[in-house]
C-alpha cells in the first residue's frame, strides 16, 4: 500500500542515496582535477634538464636537482634517526609498556604529536639546534623530519607488534630464551612487513612536508653537499618558486609538484600493496 | 627441622632473564620511549621560553588586540587566532557532510566490486603534499571561484544587505572561503577513512535488525548506525579539526596573509601557522620574533586540547 507516508519515506531515502553518491563522486572529481591541474603545468617542462641542473636565477634555464638531492639527503636524515627511535619505542610500548601509567602518557602524547602542526616542530627544532649552532642546515632539517616521522613509526610499530600472537611470546619462553632475544629474532621478524610498511608510510608523509624546513634547512640556490649548511628541499623549493611572480619559476614549482605528488603516492601505493588489505564485507 | 625449598625449582614467573643484555634492550626501549616524552615537553618548554618575552610585554592585550606592527614593535594575535579558528570551523562545515556522504556511500550503497578502488583513490587525497594544494588553490581553483562566485555574487548583492556584507572583498578568490574550502579537502580524506573504518564496525546483526524492521536505508544509517559510533565519530571530527587549525603551506598560499580582522566570508585574513611561515625567518626584531613563537604557543595549546579530546573520544582506533 503505497501511502504518503511510505512515499515520503522512500523519496527521503532516495535523496539520501543521491547525496551520498554526489558527495563521493565529488570527492573523485576533486582528486581527478588536482592530477589533472599538475599534469597539464608541469609535464610540459620535465626534461633532463631538471635532473642535472640546479635552481636558476629569474630568467635563466635550470633544474632542480639540487633541490631532489637535499630532499634526499633530509629524508635518509630523517627516517634513520625517526627508524632508531620509533621502533624501540613502539617496542616498549607494546610489549613492557603494558597499561602502566607512564605507558599511558608516552601513548597519548605520541598520539597528539602525530597530528601536531609541523610547523611548530619546525619552530622546536630553530630553537634547539638552528639558534645556538648559529646557522641553517641539512641536519636541522633533517632533525625535523625526523620529529615528523617518529611518531608515525612509533605507533605503527606498537600497533603491529601487539597483533602478533602471544603463543609466539610463549615460545620463545618455553625455550628458554630470555625476553629480549624473543622480541628481536622472533617478534619483529613476525612483524617485519608490518613495520617495513610504517617506514614507507612515514616516508611519504616528510617527503612533502614543507613547513619544518622552512626555518631548519631554509634552502640554497645551488648544489650543497656539506651537512651544516643550507640546503634546498623540493617542497620547499616549490613554495619559494610558485610564491614568485617569475613564469618560468612557476613552470618549474609545477614540475617539482608533479615529481613530490609522484615519488609520495608512489610509496603510498607500494605500502598499500605490503599490507594488502583484506576485502571487508 | 626446617623444610627449605627445593634450590632448583625457580619461583620467578616469566620469561628467564639473561642479566645485562636483556635489561640492556629494554632500557633502550624504555629510553626510545622517554625521548619521545621529552620532544613534546621539548616543544612546549621552547615555545613559552621564546615567546615569553611578548606575552610580558603585551599581557591579556596579546590575545585581544588586533595591531600587528613590526614597524612601531606592537603585536596583538587576534587577528591570526580569530583567522586560525574561523577558517578550520568552516572547513569542518564542508568537509563533515562530504566526508559522511563519502564513507556512508561506501560502506552501504557502492557496488561491492568498486569499494575497495574508490577507497584506495579518496586515501590518495591524504597523500597529496600540503604545498601542492597550496599551488593548485591559488592559480587553478582561486581564479576560477574569482569568476564564477565571487563576481557574480557581487553583482547579485543589493548594497548593504547581509548577502554584500558577508560576501565582500576584492574578488581575486584568495580569502578565508576559499583558504577554507582548501582545508576541508585536506581534511577530508582523513575524516572519511575513520568513518568508514567506524561504520564496518558495526556489528551485523544491528545492521540486520534495522532493515528486518522495515527501516530504509536512511533511517538504518540515522537512527542505528550513527548513535552506535557517536562517539567515535565525534573524535574523528576533532581530529579533522585538529590538522585543519595546524595546516600550514597550503593556507599560506591561499589565504591572503592580512593581520586585520576579516570583515566577510570572502575577505583575505591569516592563521597564526600562515602568519609564522611568512614572517619567522625575516622577523625584524627581537620583538617580532617572540610574538610569533607565542603565536606558535597558542597555537600548540588549541590544538593539544583538540587533539586530545580526539584521542580519548577515539580509543585505540588506529589513526596514522
Amino acid at each position: 500500500m503505497a501511502s504518503a507516508l511510505a512515499l515520503r519515506r522512500k523519496g527521503a531515502n532516495a535523496v539520501f542515496v543521491a547525496f551520498c553518491a554526489v558527495m563521493t563522486f565529488l570527492a573523485l572529481g576533486l582528486l581527478v582535477m588536482i592530477l589533472y591541474s599538475l599534469l597539464k603545468n608541469g609535464l610540459g617542462g620535465l626534461d633532463s634538464k631538471v635532473f642535472t641542473m640546479t635552481t636558476p636565477p629569474p630568467g635563466e634555464a635550470g633544474g632542480l636537482i639540487n633541490a631532489i638531492t637535499g630532499s634526499l639527503i633530509m629524508c635518509a636524515i630523517g627516517m634513520v634517526a625517526a627508524i632508531v627511535i620509533g621502533i624501540p619505542a613502539g617496542t616498549w610500548l607494546a610489549e613492557y609498556g603494558g597499561d602502566s601509567l607512564y605507558a599511558k602518557v608516552v601513548r597519548f602524547l605520541n598520539d597528539v604529536l602525530l597530528s601536531a602542526p609541523s610547523i611548530l616542530i619546525g619552530l622546536f627544532v630553530y630553537e634547539i639546534m638552528v639558534k645556538p649552532l648559529h646557522g641553517f642546515s641539512a641536519i636541522a632539517g633533517g632533525a625535523a623530519l625526523a620529529l615528523v616521522a617518529v611518531p608515525v613509526i612509533t605507533r605503527a610499530t606498537e600497533d603491529v607488534l601487539k597483533l602478533q600472537p602471544s603463543s609466539l611470546r610463549e615460545s620463545g619462553v618455553a625455550l628458554g630464551t630470555p625476553l629480549s632475544t624473543t622480541i628481536r629474532n622472533i617478534i619483529w621478524r613476525a612483524a617485519s612487513s608490518g613495520i617495513a610498511t610504517a617506514g614507507l608510510l612515514a616516508f611519504a608523509r616528510i617527503s612533502g612536508e614543507t613547513a619544518p624546513l622552512l626555518f631548519t634547512s631554509l634552502g640554497d640556490q645551488f648544489q650543497n653537499w656539506n651537512l651544516m649548511k643550507p640546503t634546498a628541499a623540493l617542497p620547499q623549493v616549490i613554495y619559494q618558486f610558485a610564491m614568485s611572480p617569475y613564469d618560468d619559476w612557476r613552470r618549474l614549482a609545477w614540475v617539482g609538484a608533479i615529481l613530490v605528488t609522484g615519488a609520495v603516492l608512489a610509496t603510498q601505493i607500494i605500502a598499500r600493496i605490503i599490507i594488502r588489505e583484506p576485502d571487508r564485507q | 627441622m626446617t623444610i627449605s625449598a627445593a634450590p632448583f625449582i625457580s619461583t620467578a614467573i616469566g620469561p628467564p632473564r639473561r642479566g645485562g643484555l636483556d635489561q640492556l634492550f629494554k632500557m633502550l626501549c624504555f629510553s626510545a620511549a622517554t625521548a619521545l616524552l621529552a620532544a613534546l615537553t621539548g616543544v612546549i618548554v621552547s615555545l613559552a621560553i621564546g615567546g615569553w618575552p611578548a606575552f610580558k610585554a603585551f599581557g591579556w592585550r596579546f590575545f585581544t588586540n588586533t595591531t600587528w606592527n613590526p614597524v612601531t614593535d606592537v603585536f596583538g594575535g587576534l587577528g591570526p587566532i580569530v583567522g586560525t579558528l574561523v577558517t578550520a570551523c568552516l572547513s569542518l562545515l564542508f568537509a563533515l557532510p562530504t566526508a559522511f556522504g563519502v564513507s556512508i556511500f561506501l560502506v552501504e550503497f557502492a557496488p561491492r566490486a568498486i569499494r575497495q578502488p574508490i577507497a584506495t583513490a579518496i586515501q590518495l587525497l591524504a597523500g597529496i603534499p600540503s604545498v601542492v594544494y597550496g599551488m593548485w588553490g591559488l592559480f587553478v581553483f582561486a581564479p576560477f571561484f574569482a569568476a564564477h562566485v565571487q563576481l557574480p555574487l557581487a553583482m547579485a548583492a543589493t548594497p548593504g544587505s547581509l548577502l554584500d556584507k558577508l560576501t565582500s572583498g576584492v574578488p581575486n578568490g584568495a580569502n578565508i572561503f576559499t583558504a577554507s574550502i582548501i582545508l576541508a579537502i585536506m581534511i577530508l580524506p582523513y575524516m572519511a577513512a575513520i568513518f568508514r573504518e567506524l561504520l564496518l564496525s558495526v556489528p551485523t546483526q544491528l545492521r540486520e535488525s534495522a532493515y528486518g524492521m522495515g527501516a530504509t536505508s536512511l533511517e538504518a544509517v540515522w537512527k542505528v548506525l550513527l548513535p552506535f559510533i557517536r562517539r567515535s565519530a565525534v573524535g574523528a571530527v576533532m581530529l579533522g579539526l585538529g590538522r585543519a587549525l595546524g595546516e600550514t603551506m597550503a593556507v599560506t598560499f591561499i589565504i591572503g596573509n592580512s593581520h586585520e580582522l576579516p570583515k566577510s566570508l570572502f575577505d583575505s585574513g591569516s592563521t597564526i601557522a600562515s602568519t609564522i611561515a611568512n614572517e619567522f625567518t625575516e622577523a625584524t626584531s627581537a620583538m617580532h620574533y617572540s610574538a610569533l613563537i607565542a603565536l606558535g604557543l597558542v597555537l600548540f595549546m588549541i590544538t593539544f586540547v583538540v587533539l586530545g579530546i580526539a584521542r580519548v573520544l577515539l580509543g585505540a582506533l588506529k589513526t596514522y
